[in-house]
């Protein structure tokens, strides 16, 4: 005997079912209108033009060479500052610290992971870039490595939690065992604990870094902004401008429809692209660690 | 016998200098976070009064007060609520007591990672060329809050999951067998046992949105106004944009009003986040299970 579902319920079985694939639509619709403004760019500007090294759209030039590098010279600057920095102190918070320690670093990093970036670039405006002007002796503080330090601050949170969370997922007998054999905590942590969580500290990596990437707000007001190639030796000590601050700082000022417009779209799809690269490597990380994942995921 | 003291009288220094290096790691990444927070009080505090919340930008925002740009941030954090909450809890519910494991279910999967992984400049280029052009909403405080909605789905989907498979399976055995049909253990036992995680992953989600400066930039984003948006269609200030706006767009703009304005928005976030974690900790310490 099969009692008929009542229409109430099927309704509402039917909105939940099309609730959870929202996101499919959603992902859709982004990728469908970036392409639709984005594409004529790839008709009205010659691929060798926008792959030239000149940003200047005022007199037609688009070359995005200087932003896809700016992007990833701040973006690599970052992650040399972030990866030591936030594997270190998860480190040291899962493995080193006394209880009471872990319960005042745990919420700092919080509080830095729920800084606004426009708070970022701002505290970057006023404190960073003058103290590095000042010791650098630079001519301007809005530089790449201004923005690197500051990206380096967007990344350490999602660095810290995750690889924190991964250690932490590391049983503890996998240590007893360690210090069972006569190795200290120190060589525990680097031959045992490390590398049993290490998928999870290398998606951490990905994941904060990816994140990176993708920032505006900060990038855009602390690195002054200057669409140069940035491959001399002091690179780093110079104004630069990346995708997403180009995207930012120009789409308010274009007309619908023109090129420049299309251009700034097609710098969207790029970034678009990166993203989704960053987030297939890291599920494929999670993919051939199977185990680790479902600890995360449950 | 002395061979091996020494060996472990080095070993014991190596680690000795290991935990001190990754403490002074530690510090270096957390001690200015306490810097910048105690600086900013000390800098933003004298500015807020109660003219500064209260009132209107004067004298090209160069004195007065903030209010449209607070109220503006409450608006647009309410707009995405209203449509990302909804949204996400039926997705969650989807996706912890509906889905299927098939290769449908992996898709949903691998959208909502995608979703959280777009640069939010990328969610402002969609609302753009979606909400303001194509949907003809213009600049307005419903394009940005769809635009925000959007960015903020991933966070709420995977946090009200993780709430809703923390329900023991028992829950839905016993419910079923008593003949509640599959809504009904959802609406009556799952639901209201999982309550507080999801609360948590809403307000951390919004408290993203809050603090968004990209995606309303060309969606809803007004530089200045001098009345408050009288409904969802007009433009409105906000304050982390504000916040943008006077420290790079305004010269000669007093110090103490921008540190006001951030330790405003400061105040705005941390409390989302704090009350997310008062929230988690009051109801782990009631749980029946």
């Amino acid at each position: 005997m099969k009692e008929q579902t009542p229409l109430s319920e099927r309704i509402i079985t039917r909105s939940i079912q099309v609730a959870g694939y929202s996101s499919i639509v959603f992902v859709l619709l982004i990728l469908s209108f970036l392409i639709r403004e984005g594409a004529p760019a790839f008709f009205e500007v010659p691929l060798k033009e926008l792959t030239a090294i000149r940003w200047y759209p005022i007199e037609n030039y688009f070359g995005i060479l200087p932003l896809i590098l700016g992007s990833l010279i701040v973006t690599i600057g970052a992650a040399l500052i972030a990866i030591p920095a936030g594997v270190g102190t998860a480190i040291f918070i899962s493995e080193v610290a006394p209880q009471w320690l872990k319960e005042i670093l745990k919420p700092l990093v919080e509080v830095l992971a729920g800084f606004p970036s426009v708070m970022l670039g701002f505290l970057g405006i006023l404190i960073v870039s003058p103290s590095l002007r000042k010791l650098l002796e630079l001519p301007t503080g809005l530089t790449a490595l201004t923005g690197a330090l500051l990206l380096a601050g967007i990344a350490i949170p999602t660095i810290v939690s995750i690889s924190e969370d991964a250690m932490n997922t590391v049983p503890r007998s996998y240590r007893e065992a360690g210090w069972a054999v006569g190795a200290t905590r120190w060589q525990t942590i680097w031959g045992v604990t490390l590398p049993a969580a290490r998928s999870g500290v290398l998606m951490a990596i990905i994941l904060g870094v990816g994140r990176s990437i993708g920032e505006t707000m900060t990038v855009m007001m602390v690195t002054g902004n200057a669409p140069v190639l940035p491959l001399k030796w002091n690179s780093l000590f110079s104004p630069v401008r990346t995708m997403t601050a180009t995207i930012a700082s120009e789409m308010g000022e274009v007309a619908t429809g023109s090129t420049h417009y299309h251009v700034l779209f097609l710098i969207g799809i790029i970034l678009f692209l990166i993203s989704l690269a960053v987030n297939i490597t890291a599920s494929a990380i999670v993919l051939r660690h199977p185990k680790r994942a479902e600890r995360i995921l449950s | 016998m002395i061979q091996q003291r020494t060996t472990s009288e080095s070993k014991r220094l190596t680690q000795k200098i290991g935990f001190s290096l990754l403490g002074m790691v530690a510090a270096l990444t957390v001690l200015p976070i306490i810097a910048v927070v105690s600086y900013m009080i000390q800098q933003g505090a004298p500015a807020i009064t109660g003219e500064f919340i209260t009132g209107f930008p004067s004298d090209g925002m160069r004195s007065g007060g903030i209010l449209p740009a607070i109220l503006g941030t409450l608006y647009l954090t309410l707009g995405t609520a209203v449509f990302s909450v909804p949204l996400g809890i039926g997705a969650a519910i989807y996706l912890a007591e509906y889905a299927p494991e098939n290769r449908w279910t992996r898709a949903i999967r691998i959208a909502i990672t995608n979703l959280a992984g777009i640069p939010s400049v990328v969610y402002g280029l969609f609302g753009l060329g979606i909400f303001v052009l194509f949907l003809k909403l213009g600049t307005s405080i419903l394009a940005a809050s769809l635009t925000l909605s959007i960015m903020t789905l991933p966070v709420i989907i995977s946090t009200s999951e993780e709430a809703l498979r923390a329900v023991p399976n028992s829950f839905r055995v016993v419910s079923t067998s008593l003949g509640a049909t599959r809504w009904q253990t959802i609406k009556r036992i799952i639901l209201p046992q999982s309550l507080p995680g999801i609360l948590t992953g809403i307000i951390l989600g919004l408290e993203r949105a809050a603090g968004e400066t990209a995606p309303i930039l060309f969606t809803g984003a007004a530089f200045f106004l001098p009345r408050l948006p009288g409904s969802p269609m007009d433009a409105t200030m906000a304050l982390p944009y504000h916040l943008f706006v006077i420290s790079t767009q305004v010269p000669g703009m007093p110090i103490k009003i921008q540190y006001g304005t951030a330790l405003v928005l400061l105040f705005f976030v941390l409390i989302m986040n704090i009350i997310a974690s008062v929230i988690r900790s009051r109801a782990r310490a009631k749980r029946m299970w």
